[in-house]
């Protein structure tokens, strides 16, 4: 049987990873991509720790994780084609109408 | 027995009031008639009321009245309330107040008649007479503070009438900043007086200090220390050295004022108090040391100026200040009953002086120089002859009103041990001078020859508004002094004996005991050195006047720096403007206004704004409007978070790793 | 080594090379590429794990679902290469050791707390599903009722913001 800890390790890699290309990225979908890599880090963490304690209850809220980075993804999409449209660009550095 | 009036006390001062209300509110637009009649019925009645009031006083056996009418300051055991009291002392000053202030509100129809701002003028004067009557009849300090504070502030207003001209704003600003001074020593002594008895009412204080120790000579203890801070008070509200300068200033007012306000009422606020806390008074060598030697010190100097002055109304100004010495005189060498009654006949002899003299001015339309008038007895017969008699008065002839009041301080001065001798000597020095230049005043007025252009002056009697009050004062500094007669002529001393029960005996403290023959020779001694005094005054003025009139020229001339010095009045505000006035306004604009309020507050407020405005501009930084440094931003605070909540973890990490 | 110890080793390390990939990845279609392979290696893991609803789930709606939904969206707005624009200059200083600080004080977190987490007893939770389905209908009915709601709105959302301006 693996560790647990060998999950959690795995999974604070991933979302470490996930945080280095939200910061670095420069084209707004793959900022948005790396946010979704945040929360399956996330969700391995979950079902990790629902596997250790031997309750059930962490699954289901990947589940509800799941769900709702669906509605995310679908709405954020949406802007981010407006944003296209406004912009002309996918540069979030060209998003920037609020600098002084 | 039912005292209406004495039940509502409070009425005798709110008549006034509502007057000075009326007219200062709704008066502007009135005619001269309606604002007499608002003003005169004010006093009238209050006069009326006063009277009435006086009457029960007898009827109900002239015990000590003290009625509490409302709760004013309750804190902890203190309490002053608008508490009024009428005993012997205040029967002769409010009868003083509102009867020669009614005479006065009279005149000033007449005088004030073709003046502009009448209503303006008849409000402040009820309002004076408002505060005035709170300072007699109140039962306590703080009330008494009120009113002595009123009357100066109501002073203010009426000298600085004129207002748009400069002398007279100045003049008014000069006597409550003066006024301000003693009355900062007056609080002192009330707060010392609180904080040593507790209490501040006048029966109750009384009763708890009389049993205390007396304390001698040189000895600065509780009742020293008190009465001279008090007396400081009254230096300055009675115009006593060194605080005296303002009242020649407030000569700047028109002339009722001087009347009312700088002769007859105001500046005696002092002399009361004095009297008032006779008690206290006693209790303390030293301060009656001061007072009596303050005042004798105050009449000479004050006498010496007026010997010299040209404007009829600074003369008389002088004269004032003189006679308010007499009165603190007669209360230092403990006759407090002496310095009462020359309070009273001072009120009718002085009141009408100045009114005269507002008559004479407004007969020379306008001239106040003594110097350009002249040869005016047969033209303004009815003022001459009140005004003759105003003077015999104050000389002190027999049997007006002067002598008798003047002869009791000087007597009981002398009847003094020790070196009280001293004062009586300057005393009748005084008395000599006095009546020296008021005949001065009257022969260059009235006698001689006209100095005048007939053409350009046309002298005319003032109406009976402004003549019957003359008259009316007159007679009563004829018969006011027959209250204190002397006992070698047969009566009996009224006045003092009226204010036994306020003031005991009333004979001056150490007195030898004279037998009753001896002390008659005496008195009749005294008065007749008092008479001779007052004739060789009036003998000189006559012969250097009259008979002479080149000589005083000549004098002049001869002893040039004496008489420049005494017509500068001794260069005394000139030595307060350099010594005091100058270093205070150079202080004031380098120091409190260029360092602490520019450089310090200023300098605080703006750069507290500035301090705002720097961390403003640092912490816009953050708001760049660059999404990926938001993003930064997101994660530091992730790692700030992780990094509290788990800090234990982290230290045990930390401390396992090494 | 036992298989369910070297089945993990291969699957974490495809896992981790694939979000390398996304971190360096120039053109956004490789990133998205990568993450899928992101996704059904953790699918695997999670089937490691027991939980084989979440798996099966994790690949449908995830996979095939979101993933397809940006593979659309890329394609759709023709997405290039990305520039090499610098405004921020805190995150191209800071950006990066911020991140990996992150990273490496979960990771020694994760180390650390082996202590408190239980050994788990079994190698999976028997009747996973069966308790999921009625944990979702009992306890957490209303949740789901509101996910639901969540996803309409998402619909609703989505249609009027991508709508084509009306000329």
């Amino acid at each position: 049987m693996v560790p647990t800890h060998y999950y959690l390790i795995l999974s604070a890699i991933l979302f470490g990873l996930g945080a280095v290309a939200f910061v670095f990225k420069r084209n707004i979908i793959t900022i948005f991509m790396s946010i979704e890599l945040m929360l399956n880090a996330v969700n391995l963490a979950f079902v990790a720790f629902s596997q250790a304690f031997g309750k059930v209850e962490g699954q289901v809220f990947v589940l509800f994780v799941i769900v709702v980075a669906a509605a995310e993804a679908a709405v954020g999409l949406g802007i981010i084609i407006l944003i296209q449209r406004n912009r002309q660009s996918l540069n979030i550095e060209k998003v920037n109408l609020l600098k002084l | 027995m039912s005292t209406p009036i004495l039940d509502i006390l409070w009425i005798i001062p709110l008549l006034p009031l509502l007057g000075a209300a009326t007219n200062g509110l709704f008066g502007k637009k009135w005619p001269n008639k309606i604002v007499n009649t608002v003003a005169l019925s004010a006093t009238g009645l209050s006069f009326a009321a006063a009277l009435e009031a006086v009457r029960e006083f007898f009827e109900q056996g002239q015990k000590l009245v003290h009625k509490e009418f409302f709760d004013w300051i309750v804190a902890g055991s203190f309490r002053a309330g608008f508490d009024l009291q009428m005993d012997q002392l205040t029967v002769i000053m409010v009868l003083v107040v509102t009867g020669v202030g009614f005479l006065i509100h009279i005149y000033s129809t007449g005088y004030m008649s073709h003046e502009g701002g009448y209503y303006r003028f008849f409000s402040y004067l009820n309002l004076f007479m408002f505060f005035m009557l709170i300072l007699v009849l109140a039962a306590n300090y703080v009330l008494l503070f009120v009113g002595w504070e009123g009357v100066g502030l109501a002073s203010y207003l009426l000298i600085g009438f004129y207002f748009l001209k400069k002398s007279a704003s100045d003049a008014g600003k000069k006597a409550f900043i003066v006024n301000r001074i003693g009355d900062f020593g007056f609080m002192l002594g009330m707060f010392l007086l609180f904080k040593t008895f507790g209490t501040l009412d006048f029966t109750e204080l009384f009763a708890k200090a009389a049993p205390w120790s007396h304390e001698s000579w040189g000895v600065f203890g509780t009742f020293t220390v008190a009465c001279l801070l008090l007396f400081t008070g009254a230096c300055g509200k009675s115009a006593q050295l060194p605080l005296y300068v303002w009242l020649p200033d407030a000569m700047e007012g028109p002339t009722p004022v001087s009347a009312l306000i700088h002769a007859a009422t105001m500046v005696t606020a002092g002399v009361y108090v004095v009297a008032r806390s006779h008690i206290l008074f006693t209790h303390s060598e030293t301060a009656l040391i001061v007072v009596g030697t303050v005042g004798c010190a105050t009449a000479f100097f004050a006498a010496t100026i007026g010997l010299v002055q040209t404007d009829i109304k600074k003369v008389l100004a002088y004269s004032t200040v003189s006679q308010l010495g007499y009165m603190f005189l007669g209360c230092g060498v403990g006759a407090f009953s002496a310095g009462i009654f020359h309070l009273m006949t001072h009120a009718f002899f002085k009141a009408l002086l100045f009114l005269a003299a507002g008559s004479v001015i407004h007969a020379m339309g306008g001239e106040q120089n003594m110097l350009h008038m002249g040869g005016l007895s047969k033209k303004i017969k009815v003022t001459y002859w009140t005004m003759l008699i105003a003077t015999l008065a104050i000389a002190g002839f027999p049997p007006l009103a002067g002598f008798f009041s003047k002869d009791a301080i000087l007597g009981e001065a002398f009847q003094r041990e020790g070196g009280w001798h001293s004062l009586y000597v300057v005393g009748l020095l005084t008395a000599l001078l006095t009546s020296f230049y008021m005949f001065r005043l009257i022969f260059l007025t009235f006698h001689g020859k006209q100095r005048y252009d007939e053409h350009h002056v046309h002298v005319h009697e003032s109406p009976w508004s402004m003549l019957g009050p003359l008259v009316i004062l007159a007679l009563l500094s004829i018969i006011g002094g027959w209250l204190a007669a002397p006992s070698f002529w047969g009566g009996e001393d009224h006045f003092t004996a009226f204010l036994a029960p306020v003031f005991g005996a009333g004979h001056a403290e150490g007195e030898a005991a004279l037998s009753e023959a001896a002390a008659h020779s005496l008195e009749l001694t005294l008065a007749i050195v008092a008479v001779a005094a007052a004739a060789l005054g009036w003998a000189t003025a006559f012969w250097l006047y009259l008979r002479q009139p080149g000589k005083p020229a000549e004098i002049a001339k001869s002893l040039k720096p004496i008489y420049n010095t005494l017509y500068n009045k001794y260069y005394v505000d000139e030595a307060y403007g350099a010594a005091i006035v100058k270093p205070l306004l150079a202080i004031s604009t380098n120091v409190l206004w260029k360092v602490v309020d520019v450089a310090m507050i200023d300098g605080t407020v703006n750069g507290i704004a500035t301090g705002a405005t720097a961390t403003g501009h640092v912490t816009r930084r953050t708001q760049s409007g660059n999404t990926r440094s938001y993003a930064v931003w997101v994660v530091v605070g992730a790692l700030t978070i992780l990094i509290i909540v788990f800090w234990p973890a982290i230290r045990a990490l930390a401390g396992g790793a090494q | 080594m036992n298989p369910a110890l070297l089945i993990f080793w291969v699957l974490a390390g495809l896992a981790v090379l694939g979000a390398l990939s996304l971190v360096w990845q120039r053109h956004p279609i490789h990133s998205a590429l990568s993450l899928i392979v992101v996704m059904v290696c953790l699918a695997g893991l999670y089937l490691l794990m027991g939980a084989e609803f979440v798996a099966m789930v994790q690949i449908i709606v995830y996979g095939g679902a979101i993933m397809v939904l940006f593979l659309f969206v890329i394609m759709l707005l023709n997405a290039g290469e990305e520039e090499h624009t610098d405004f921020s200059k805190l995150a191209k200083f800071a950006g990066l050791p911020l991140a990996l600080a992150l990273t490496a004080s979960l990771a020694a977190l994760a180390y650390k707390q082996d202590a408190s987490v239980p050994t788990p007893t079994q190698a999976f939770i028997p009747g996973a599903t069966r308790q999921i389905s009625s944990m979702l209908f009992k306890e957490f009915v209303y949740p789901f009722e509101l996910t639901s709601f969540l996803i309409l709105v998402a619909i609703m959302g989505a249609l009027v913001l991508a709508q084509r301006e009306k000329k």
